[in-house]
């Protein structure tokens, strides 16, 4: 069975700082994959490596069985990876709508057309309205974003990462900044996300994120140290140390 | 409302021999009509990609001194235009090419250096730009037949152009490529994570400013029938960098409004005023602290607050009784 995501041996350091030490990890198809850690143990760095952001020193990432270490980021979009930001980064001005049909213009050769309106693509606007029904934000598909919540926007987020129908989906602190409402209503949204698509998730905050996954990853100072199912993880002496100093 | 005011507008423009008084003034529309497009071609990268250029004149003269040279080397004009464009849109693809390897300050800092080596090439390779003296051309062309070498028929070419570049760049802003544009302007990051090409879309939308600031050069030099190096310094690059500005960046009648503006300062008001600079300044100030939007967007806040304002005040007595 070949692996959704796997990365061998990856290495990165930021002048002396070796941010990730060697990191291996396999996720197999359909798996949802918590990686937490405290901050700054290179969670988001491992991240960047997969979606390369950032290239690596050292190592390999495979999608699906295919070596992609060299791909420039936007290919692996194409490849169906997708991600959502730690720190939300969408586009202010625009509607909801416009949002999620930049998303998806942007695995379409319509994105390189510059007589045909987008504005006026129907088939586009019904998959975005349908993308934005998907996460309950309809009502708001007029709305520019910047009037809208925090909670709101990381369902646009979510909305446009789905629409591309991603393979591998990354979510990079999916709660961060979140109330607890709006916690339980993402988290509910993650659940109901079809197996055919795998999620790898960084949390920090190990309870809102616990019940989503299976399978637990502990990162710490770049390596990752723990590997196991959550009761493993959660028994685990090295976990126990780490997040409460023991 | 809008195409209302577009039809009011080119009426305007379309009669404007038969009312504005002389050729003398003929001449100025003719000079606002080719800073419009030589702007509108600007706000492509300002306004839409929102990449500073400060060496745009540097295109907007090699697209000139391109037609000049061919010209006094015996061409015809349709060869010699064919050249300018040709040799405008090769030095745009360079400019390019070099300048996108950043963004922001970098990016300025680049196209400025290249301008000022273009200027820098019209000034000291004497053998071909005849220096600091300048190339002229006898004769304007006579597409189909029509002699341009009245001012009136000058200014019908110019309007032309200036219609073509309005309906070209609005088509393009607004088209899917003109959204991905913007997406990369507001969030380069998150767009490379979305499948797009940076840095292509990017380039292309250079080319089209480029191309688009090539005509506008190659107008300004059949209109002066001469060119020197004076059109490619920096001041030149940093006055339609005012059109754009003053006007209204990532609008379609901002650049024009500022192009106007620009152009009646520096041929009409400085008939009466000596010091025009020192007033075309202080309304650049009143622009950025009144409506640092811009002159377009500014004044259609006006309006729709004066608007709103009248409206509440006539539903007023009716809500309070």
């Amino acid at each position: 069975m070949t692996t959704a995501l796997e990365l061998k041996g990856l290495d990165k350091s930021f002048g002396g700082l070796r941010v990730t030490k060697g990191v291996d990890l396999a996720v197999v198809p359909g798996e949802r994959r918590l990686i937490i850690g405290p901050n700054g143990a290179g969670k988001t760095t491992l991240f960047n490596l997969i979606t390369g952001e950032t290239k690596p020193d050292r190592g390999s990432v495979a999608l699906f069985g295919a070596d992609i270490t060299g791909l420039p980021s936007r290919r692996r979009a194409h490849l169906g990876m997708a991600r959502t930001y730690q720190i939300i980064t969408l586009f202010p001005k625009d509607t909801l709508l416009h949002n999620v049909m930049l998303s998806l213009l942007g695995l379409t050769a319509l994105r390189w057309n510059p007589w045909t309106r987008l504005d006026r693509n129907e088939a586009l606007r019904e998959r975005a309205r349908a993308a934005l029904a998907a996460v309950g934000l309809s009502h708001l598909a007029e709305r520019p974003l910047a009037q809208t919540s925090y909670g709101e926007r990381r369902r646009v987020e979510i909305a446009m990462a789905l629409s591309q129908n991603p393979r591998l989906l990354l979510l990079d602190e999916p709660f961060a900044g979140l109330s607890i409402d709006e916690r339980r209503d993402v988290q509910k949204l993650l659940f109901n996300i079809p197996r055919e698509v795998t999620l790898v998730m960084i949390e920090h905050d190990m309870d809102t994120a616990l019940d989503l996954a299976a399978r637990i990853s502990v990162m710490h100072f770049g390596e990752i140290v723990v590997d196991g199912t959550r009761a493993e993880v959660v028994a685990h002496p090295k976990t126990k140390e780490i997040y409460l100093g023991e | 409302m809008k195409r209302l005011a577009f039809a009011a507008a080119l009426i305007l423009f379309a009669t404007a021999p038969f009312w504005v008084g002389g050729s003398f003034y003929v001449n100025i529309l003719s000079q606002i009509l080719i800073g419009a497009i030589f702007a509108l071609s600007l706000d492509v990268l300002v306004g839409y990609a929102g990449l500073i250029s400060l060496g745009h004149a540097g295109l907007f003269g090699v697209a000139a001194y391109g037609v000049a040279i061919a010209l006094n080397a015996g061409l015809g004009h349709l060869a010699a235009v064919a050249i300018g464009l040709g040799l405008a849109l090769a030095v745009t693809a360079l400019f390019a090419v070099l300048a996108l390897r950043t963004t922001g300050i970098g990016f300025m800092m680049i196209t400025l250096a290249l301008g000022q080596i273009l200027w820098g090439l019209a000034y000291r390779w004497v053998d071909l730009t005849n220096g600091d003296n300048g190339l002229g051309a006898s004769s304007r062309p006579t597409p189909f037949g029509f002699s341009l070498a009245a001012p009136v028929a000058f200014y019908y070419a110019t309007l032309i152009a200036v219609c073509l570049a309005l309906v070209a760049i609005a088509v393009f802003t607004r088209s899917a490529f003109g959204a991905s544009l913007k997406g990369t302007r507001d969030q380069p990051r998150r767009m490379t994570a979305l499948g797009y090409h940076v840095w292509m879309i990017r380039f292309f939308a250079f080319l089209f400013s480029g191309f688009w600031s090539a005509i506008a050069g190659i107008l300004f030099f059949y209109y002066n029938q001469f060119i020197s190096p004076h059109a490619l310094a920096l001041s030149a690059s940093a006055e339609v960098l005012l059109m754009v500005i003053a006007g209204g960046s990532a609008t379609l009648y901002g650049p024009v409004a500022g192009a106007a503006l620009v152009v009646v300062m520096k041929s009409v008001a400085s008939a009466y005023i000596a010091r025009w600079n020192f007033a075309l300044g202080a309304i650049f100030v009143a622009i950025v602290l009144f409506m640092p939007e811009g002159l377009v967007p500014g004044t259609q806040r006006l309006l729709r607050r004066g608007f709103n304002a009248q409206r509440s005040r006539a539903s007023a007595p009716a809500e309070g009784g």
